[in-house]
């Protein structure tokens, strides 16, 4: 099998040095090497490899941009891969140890979270799944992300869901929960977590507020324009809801 | 391993339950489709060979890209092609298990009667004849479509996909010797069954 492996272009410099010394003295192993050759090559240049039809692969492109990565999110991270390439390894390295070491988490999640808030917004693409019906936006996540987030709808505290949609956070599939309150919007995002439960806790950013807290293994960030008071009633009524 | 077997697929555990994982990753991930879709041929190609058939190979790499996208928070990064195929790998054996009838080959398997050598050596013909007898696209294909189908696999990912045993080993979930093997018995069948077809 060594004669194989060298065929195969599997060898390092020394093994594939020894074998030929070994092949200038063995005619048996280079009767060997040379049928294995010949079995190889024409493998390798007369078997088909099947190629994917036109249709096949248009209908494949739309598969994988469906679900999980919204156009606008899929070219802001390419943008952003790109200057991190041209920036170089190294730095990018170091800038992220950098963030790691004086970004508070939670700071890094609410920009994160905001990020996506704005970008939903902007686009006027909020909602992938629009229903008030908690049974139809649940089963909509089944498939499309590797947990399930739990679903309410608080209608009658005056915070109906709207929808809901997938959103990446840090590179992360999420659920985004969208729910009205007025002319306003809530996103309520949800993703695993191995954190243990943890309270309700505000913080505001660029006028926008967050509630976030953690509830049997679900980390949740619901974010809005709507006034601090308001938001934690929102934070409330949905923790206590069914 | 028994003769002729198709085997369970070791190491799909890794793809039935990704561990939770907190968006704390430092960099931005790339998107699905742009790990995806440059394997689109490769995966296809992949599941025509295991399948055997256009439309079962279309729907394995279907549900292959499904499968992906709902583990993509599974994908550490790496090789993106050895990832999708191993999904294609993973789901083409699933539907051939549930297939039946393919639970025996009339093929050697992993067996250890006989060698290439002395397949090669035969007395009864001459094994230049042997392999010239390989060089016609349709029978070629014939041949290797008649292989067992790990070794087929093997094949296909060593000689037309080009990839490299550690590549092989991760997609087929075994070790590299496993893979070296597997071409070895496939060689070895491939020169014999030439043999065989023209006498």
């Amino acid at each position: 099998m060594l004669v194989q492996a060298d065929i195969d272009g599997e060898l390092d410099a020394r093994d594939a040095a020894a074998i030929a010394a070994h092949l200038d003295g063995c005619a048996e192993c280079r009767a060997l090497q040379a049928q294995l050759r010949r079995i190889k090559e024409t493998t390798r240049t007369e078997a088909t490899r099947f190629a994917a039809s036109d249709d096949f692969r248009r209908r494949m492109a739309v598969l994988a941009q469906s679900n999980v990565t919204r156009p606008a999110a899929t070219r802001r991270r390419l943008q952003w891969g790109g200057w991190i390439g041209s920036f170089g390894l190294g730095a990018a390295v170091a800038a992220a140890l950098m963030l790691a070491i004086h970004v508070p988490r939670d700071g890094g999640d609410a920009q994160s979270v905001l990020d996506g808030h704005l970008r939903a917004l902007q686009s006027g693409h909020a909602i992938d799944v629009a229903s008030t019906d908690k049974h139809t936006v649940k089963p909509w996540f089944d498939g499309r992300l590797d947990f399930t987030p739990p679903v309410k709808d608080l209608a009658a505290a005056g915070f109906p869901l709207r929808g809901g949609r997938i959103d990446a956070v840090d590179g992360r599939p999420t659920a985004a929960l969208v729910y009205g309150h007025g002319r306003h919007a809530i996103d309520l995002y949800v993703w695993p977590t191995v954190a243990g439960d943890a309270a309700a806790r505000d913080t505001a950013r660029k006028g926008y507020h967050f509630v976030t807290w953690v509830r049997d293994g679900m980390r949740f960030w619901a974010v809005s324009d709507l006034n601090p008071a308001e938001l934690d009633e929102f934070a409330r009524d949905w923790q206590a809801a069914d | 391993m028994s003769v002729g077997t198709v085997h369970a697929t070791p190491g799909r555990a890794i793809l039935a339950q990704p561990p939770p994982r907190e968006p704390g990753r430092l960099m931005p991930a790339p998107s699905f489709d742009s790990i995806a879709l440059p394997h689109l041929d490769a995966a296809y190609n992949l599941a025509r060979w295991l399948m055997r058939d256009a439309t079962e190979a279309e729907d394995v790499v279907q549900d292959a890209l499904l499968r992906g996208l709902r583990y993509f928070s599974s994908f550490a990064g790496g090789d993106g092609r050895a990832w999708l195929l191993r999904i294609v790998r993973n789901v083409a054996y699933d539907r051939l298990a549930a297939r039946r009838g393919l639970a025996t080959l009339p093929l050697d398997g992993d067996g250890e009667e006989g060698s290439l050598a002395d397949t090669l050596r035969d007395p009864g013909d001459n094994p230049e004849t042997a392999v010239g007898k390989m060089q016609d696209r349709a029978r070629l294909d014939a041949l290797l479509a008649a292989l067992p189908v790990e070794q087929r696999e093997a094949i296909v990912l060593c000689d037309l996909e080009e990839m490299p045993y550690r590549a092989i080993a991760e997609i087929a979930g075994v070790p590299i010797g496993t893979v070296m093997s597997r071409l070895w018995r496939a060689r070895r069948n491939l020169a014999r069954l030439a043999k065989a077809g023209g006498a």
